[in-house]
Protein backbone atom coordinates (compact mmCIF):
# COMPACT_ATOMS: atom_id res chain seq x y z
CA UNK A 1 0.00 0.00 0.00
CA UNK A 2 3.04 2.29 -0.25
CA UNK A 3 4.17 4.50 -3.11
CA UNK A 4 2.44 7.38 -4.83
CA UNK A 5 -1.30 7.04 -5.18
CA UNK A 6 -1.70 9.65 -7.91
CA UNK A 7 -0.01 10.39 -11.23
CA UNK A 8 0.13 8.41 -14.48
CA UNK A 9 -0.30 4.71 -13.99
CA UNK A 10 -1.77 5.09 -10.51
CA UNK A 11 -5.09 3.58 -11.52
CA UNK A 12 -3.52 0.27 -12.52
CA UNK A 13 -1.43 -0.17 -9.38
CA UNK A 14 -2.36 -1.77 -6.08
CA UNK A 15 -6.04 -2.65 -5.61
CA UNK A 16 -6.73 -0.95 -8.95
CA UNK A 17 -5.09 -3.89 -10.63
CA UNK A 18 -7.67 -6.26 -9.12
CA UNK A 19 -10.47 -3.88 -10.06
CA UNK A 20 -9.28 -3.77 -13.69
CA UNK A 21 -9.08 -7.57 -13.72
CA UNK A 22 -12.74 -7.79 -12.67
CA UNK A 23 -13.67 -5.14 -15.24
CA UNK A 24 -11.85 -7.09 -17.95
CA UNK A 25 -13.82 -10.25 -17.08
CA UNK A 26 -17.08 -8.32 -17.40
CA UNK A 27 -15.97 -6.56 -20.59
CA UNK A 28 -15.15 -9.88 -22.27
CA UNK A 29 -18.17 -11.80 -21.04
CA UNK A 30 -20.63 -8.96 -21.72
CA UNK A 31 -19.22 -8.47 -25.22
CA UNK A 32 -19.40 -12.17 -26.00
CA UNK A 33 -22.91 -12.47 -24.59
CA UNK A 34 -24.26 -9.41 -26.44
CA UNK A 35 -22.65 -10.56 -29.69
CA UNK A 36 -24.29 -13.98 -29.47
CA UNK A 37 -27.66 -12.50 -28.47
CA UNK A 38 -27.72 -10.00 -31.34
CA UNK A 39 -26.39 -12.41 -33.97
CA UNK A 40 -28.65 -15.34 -33.08
CA UNK A 41 -31.97 -13.97 -31.76
CA UNK A 42 -32.09 -10.16 -31.91
CA UNK A 43 -35.81 -10.08 -32.74
CA UNK A 44 -36.79 -11.90 -29.55
CA UNK A 45 -35.81 -9.08 -27.21
CA UNK A 46 -34.51 -6.07 -29.09
CA UNK A 47 -34.45 -3.70 -26.12
CA UNK A 48 -32.71 -6.14 -23.81
CA UNK A 49 -30.08 -7.09 -26.38
CA UNK A 50 -29.40 -3.49 -27.39
CA UNK A 51 -28.88 -2.66 -23.72
CA UNK A 52 -26.62 -5.72 -23.40
CA UNK A 53 -24.47 -4.32 -26.21
CA UNK A 54 -24.42 -0.89 -24.58
CA UNK A 55 -23.38 -2.42 -21.26
CA UNK A 56 -20.61 -4.34 -23.03
CA UNK A 57 -19.28 -1.14 -24.63
CA UNK A 58 -19.31 0.62 -21.25
CA UNK A 59 -17.35 -2.23 -19.63
CA UNK A 60 -14.79 -2.23 -22.44
CA UNK A 61 -14.39 1.56 -22.20
CA UNK A 62 -14.00 1.42 -18.41
CA UNK A 63 -11.47 -1.44 -18.59
CA UNK A 64 -9.29 0.25 -21.20
CA UNK A 65 -9.54 3.69 -19.58
CA UNK A 66 -8.65 2.40 -16.10
CA UNK A 67 -5.76 0.33 -17.46
CA UNK A 68 -4.31 3.22 -19.52
CA UNK A 69 -4.45 5.49 -16.49
CA UNK A 70 -3.62 8.80 -18.18
CA UNK A 71 -5.18 12.19 -17.45
CA UNK A 72 -7.49 11.81 -20.45
CA UNK A 73 -8.39 8.19 -19.75
CA UNK A 74 -9.35 9.12 -16.17
CA UNK A 75 -12.13 11.24 -17.64
CA UNK A 76 -13.24 8.41 -19.89
CA UNK A 77 -13.20 6.05 -16.90
CA UNK A 78 -15.22 8.54 -14.83
CA UNK A 79 -17.81 8.80 -17.60
CA UNK A 80 -17.92 5.03 -18.12
CA UNK A 81 -18.31 4.23 -14.43
CA UNK A 82 -21.01 6.91 -14.08
CA UNK A 83 -22.98 5.58 -17.06
CA UNK A 84 -22.51 2.08 -15.68
CA UNK A 85 -23.91 3.03 -12.26
CA UNK A 86 -26.81 4.93 -13.81
CA UNK A 87 -27.46 2.01 -16.15
CA UNK A 88 -27.51 -0.70 -13.50
CA UNK A 89 -29.78 1.42 -11.27
CA UNK A 90 -32.16 2.41 -14.08
CA UNK A 91 -32.38 -1.01 -15.75
CA UNK A 92 -32.48 -2.70 -12.36
CA UNK A 93 -35.48 -0.59 -11.38
CA UNK A 94 -37.29 -0.95 -14.73
CA UNK A 95 -36.73 -4.72 -14.81
CA UNK A 96 -38.57 -5.02 -11.50
CA UNK A 97 -41.28 -2.47 -12.35
CA UNK A 98 -42.16 -3.77 -15.83
CA UNK A 99 -40.51 -7.16 -16.44
CA UNK A 100 -42.48 -7.60 -19.70
CA UNK A 101 -40.07 -5.15 -21.34
CA UNK A 102 -37.24 -7.59 -20.69
CA UNK A 103 -38.18 -11.01 -22.03
CA UNK A 104 -34.51 -11.95 -21.71
CA UNK A 105 -32.07 -10.79 -19.06
CA UNK A 106 -29.35 -8.21 -19.51
CA UNK A 107 -26.28 -7.98 -17.30
CA UNK A 108 -27.94 -5.06 -15.49
CA UNK A 109 -31.41 -6.62 -14.99
CA UNK A 110 -32.50 -6.86 -11.35
CA UNK A 111 -29.45 -4.81 -10.33
CA UNK A 112 -27.10 -7.49 -11.63
CA UNK A 113 -28.61 -10.26 -9.52
CA UNK A 114 -27.69 -12.89 -12.11
CA UNK A 115 -24.05 -11.91 -11.65
CA UNK A 116 -23.98 -11.87 -7.85
CA UNK A 117 -24.73 -8.13 -7.81
CA UNK A 118 -21.14 -7.51 -8.94
CA UNK A 119 -22.48 -5.15 -11.69
CA UNK A 120 -23.96 -2.99 -8.92
CA UNK A 121 -20.82 -2.93 -6.77
CA UNK A 122 -18.29 -2.53 -9.59
CA UNK A 123 -19.12 1.05 -10.69
CA UNK A 124 -19.17 2.20 -7.05
CA UNK A 125 -15.71 0.72 -6.50
CA UNK A 126 -14.55 2.26 -9.79
CA UNK A 127 -15.73 5.73 -8.79
CA UNK A 128 -14.23 5.38 -5.29
CA UNK A 129 -10.92 4.27 -6.80
CA UNK A 130 -10.91 7.19 -9.23
CA UNK A 131 -11.46 9.55 -6.31
CA UNK A 132 -8.83 7.85 -4.18
CA UNK A 133 -6.14 8.16 -6.86
CA UNK A 134 -6.85 11.66 -8.12
CA UNK A 135 -3.99 14.17 -8.01
CA UNK A 136 -4.10 16.32 -4.90
CA UNK B 1 -21.42 -32.95 -17.83
CA UNK B 2 -21.44 -32.71 -14.04
CA UNK B 3 -18.90 -35.38 -13.20
CA UNK B 4 -15.64 -36.04 -11.39
CA UNK B 5 -13.64 -33.93 -13.84
CA UNK B 6 -15.83 -30.84 -13.45
CA UNK B 7 -15.80 -31.20 -9.67
CA UNK B 8 -12.01 -31.61 -9.69
CA UNK B 9 -11.48 -28.48 -11.78
CA UNK B 10 -13.84 -26.44 -9.57
CA UNK B 11 -12.31 -27.65 -6.29
CA UNK B 12 -8.73 -27.05 -7.47
CA UNK B 13 -9.60 -23.57 -8.73
CA UNK B 14 -11.38 -22.68 -5.49
CA UNK B 15 -8.40 -23.92 -3.45
CA UNK B 16 -6.02 -21.81 -5.54
CA UNK B 17 -8.35 -18.82 -5.17
CA UNK B 18 -8.42 -19.35 -1.41
CA UNK B 19 -4.60 -19.46 -1.33
CA UNK B 20 -4.41 -16.24 -3.36
CA UNK B 21 -6.94 -14.51 -1.07
CA UNK B 22 -4.98 -15.61 2.02
CA UNK B 23 -1.78 -14.11 0.55
CA UNK B 24 -3.64 -10.88 -0.26
CA UNK B 25 -5.09 -10.60 3.24
CA UNK B 26 -1.73 -11.41 4.84
CA UNK B 27 -0.09 -8.69 2.71
CA UNK B 28 2.20 -11.20 0.93
CA UNK B 29 3.33 -11.17 -2.66
CA UNK B 30 2.78 -14.00 -5.12
CA UNK B 31 4.93 -16.97 -4.08
CA UNK B 32 6.01 -20.26 -5.62
CA UNK B 33 3.46 -22.48 -3.84
CA UNK B 34 0.67 -20.33 -5.29
CA UNK B 35 2.19 -20.45 -8.78
CA UNK B 36 2.52 -24.25 -8.53
CA UNK B 37 -1.12 -24.41 -7.45
CA UNK B 38 -2.08 -22.32 -10.47
CA UNK B 39 -0.09 -24.72 -12.66
CA UNK B 40 -2.12 -27.64 -11.30
CA UNK B 41 -5.39 -25.81 -12.05
CA UNK B 42 -4.13 -24.94 -15.52
CA UNK B 43 -3.28 -28.61 -16.15
CA UNK B 44 -6.80 -29.58 -15.06
CA UNK B 45 -8.36 -27.07 -17.47
CA UNK B 46 -6.22 -28.49 -20.29
CA UNK B 47 -7.47 -32.01 -19.49
CA UNK B 48 -10.99 -30.59 -19.42
CA UNK B 49 -10.45 -29.05 -22.87
CA UNK B 50 -9.33 -32.35 -24.40
CA UNK B 51 -12.00 -34.46 -22.67
CA UNK B 52 -14.67 -31.89 -23.50
CA UNK B 53 -13.85 -31.87 -27.21
CA UNK B 54 -13.71 -35.68 -27.32
CA UNK B 55 -17.11 -35.92 -25.62
CA UNK B 56 -18.56 -33.22 -27.87
CA UNK B 57 -17.46 -35.20 -30.93
CA UNK B 58 -19.04 -38.36 -29.53
CA UNK B 59 -22.37 -37.03 -28.26
CA UNK B 60 -25.76 -37.48 -29.88
CA UNK B 61 -27.45 -34.77 -27.84
CA UNK B 62 -27.98 -31.29 -29.18
CA UNK B 63 -25.16 -29.25 -27.64
CA UNK B 64 -24.22 -25.77 -28.84
CA UNK B 65 -20.76 -26.86 -29.97
CA UNK B 66 -19.16 -23.51 -30.75
CA UNK B 67 -20.22 -21.98 -27.43
CA UNK B 68 -19.09 -25.09 -25.59
CA UNK B 69 -15.61 -25.00 -27.12
CA UNK B 70 -15.30 -21.23 -26.50
CA UNK B 71 -15.95 -21.83 -22.80
CA UNK B 72 -13.48 -24.74 -22.74
CA UNK B 73 -10.80 -22.53 -24.30
CA UNK B 74 -11.67 -19.58 -22.04
CA UNK B 75 -11.05 -21.78 -19.00
CA UNK B 76 -7.58 -22.62 -20.36
CA UNK B 77 -6.51 -19.05 -21.17
CA UNK B 78 -7.89 -17.17 -18.15
CA UNK B 79 -5.11 -18.13 -15.74
CA UNK B 80 -2.15 -17.32 -18.05
CA UNK B 81 -3.69 -13.94 -18.92
CA UNK B 82 -4.44 -13.27 -15.25
CA UNK B 83 -0.88 -14.26 -14.33
CA UNK B 84 0.57 -11.83 -16.90
CA UNK B 85 -1.50 -9.03 -15.41
CA UNK B 86 -0.71 -10.11 -11.83
CA UNK B 87 3.06 -10.60 -12.05
CA UNK B 88 3.71 -6.95 -12.94
CA UNK B 89 2.17 -5.95 -9.61
CA UNK B 90 4.74 -6.02 -6.83
CA UNK B 91 2.37 -5.87 -3.91
CA UNK B 92 -0.27 -8.06 -2.24
CA UNK B 93 -2.66 -7.09 -5.02
CA UNK B 94 -0.83 -9.30 -7.51
CA UNK B 95 -2.20 -12.28 -5.58
CA UNK B 96 -5.57 -10.50 -5.55
CA UNK B 97 -5.60 -10.51 -9.36
CA UNK B 98 -4.82 -14.25 -9.34
CA UNK B 99 -7.74 -14.81 -6.96
CA UNK B 100 -10.05 -13.13 -9.49
CA UNK B 101 -8.64 -15.24 -12.33
CA UNK B 102 -9.08 -18.44 -10.29
CA UNK B 103 -12.68 -17.56 -9.41
CA UNK B 104 -13.54 -17.19 -13.10
CA UNK B 105 -12.76 -20.88 -13.67
CA UNK B 106 -15.64 -22.33 -11.55
CA UNK B 107 -18.06 -19.92 -13.25
CA UNK B 108 -16.92 -21.17 -16.66
CA UNK B 109 -17.27 -24.81 -15.54
CA UNK B 110 -20.82 -24.15 -14.31
CA UNK B 111 -21.68 -22.56 -17.66
CA UNK B 112 -20.12 -25.57 -19.44
CA UNK B 113 -22.44 -27.86 -17.49
CA UNK B 114 -25.43 -25.68 -18.39
CA UNK B 115 -24.50 -25.61 -22.07
CA UNK B 116 -23.98 -29.37 -22.04
CA UNK B 117 -27.45 -29.92 -20.63
CA UNK B 118 -28.94 -27.57 -23.21
CA UNK B 119 -29.69 -24.55 -21.02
Amino acid sequence: MSGPVSGPGALRRGPGRVLIAVYAVFALSATARATVQILTRYDEARLAYTLSALAALVYVAATVALARSTALSRRVALAACSVELAGVLAIGAVSYASPERFPDATVWSHFGQGYGFVPLVLPVLGLLWLRHTRAA
Amino acid sequence: MIDALSVTVVVLALLAALGAIVLTVMNKRINWPLLIGLGVVELATLVQLVVGIVRLAGTDTDVSGVTFVIYLVAAVVVLPIGALWALAERSRWGAGVLAVACLVVPVLVLRLDQIWSGA
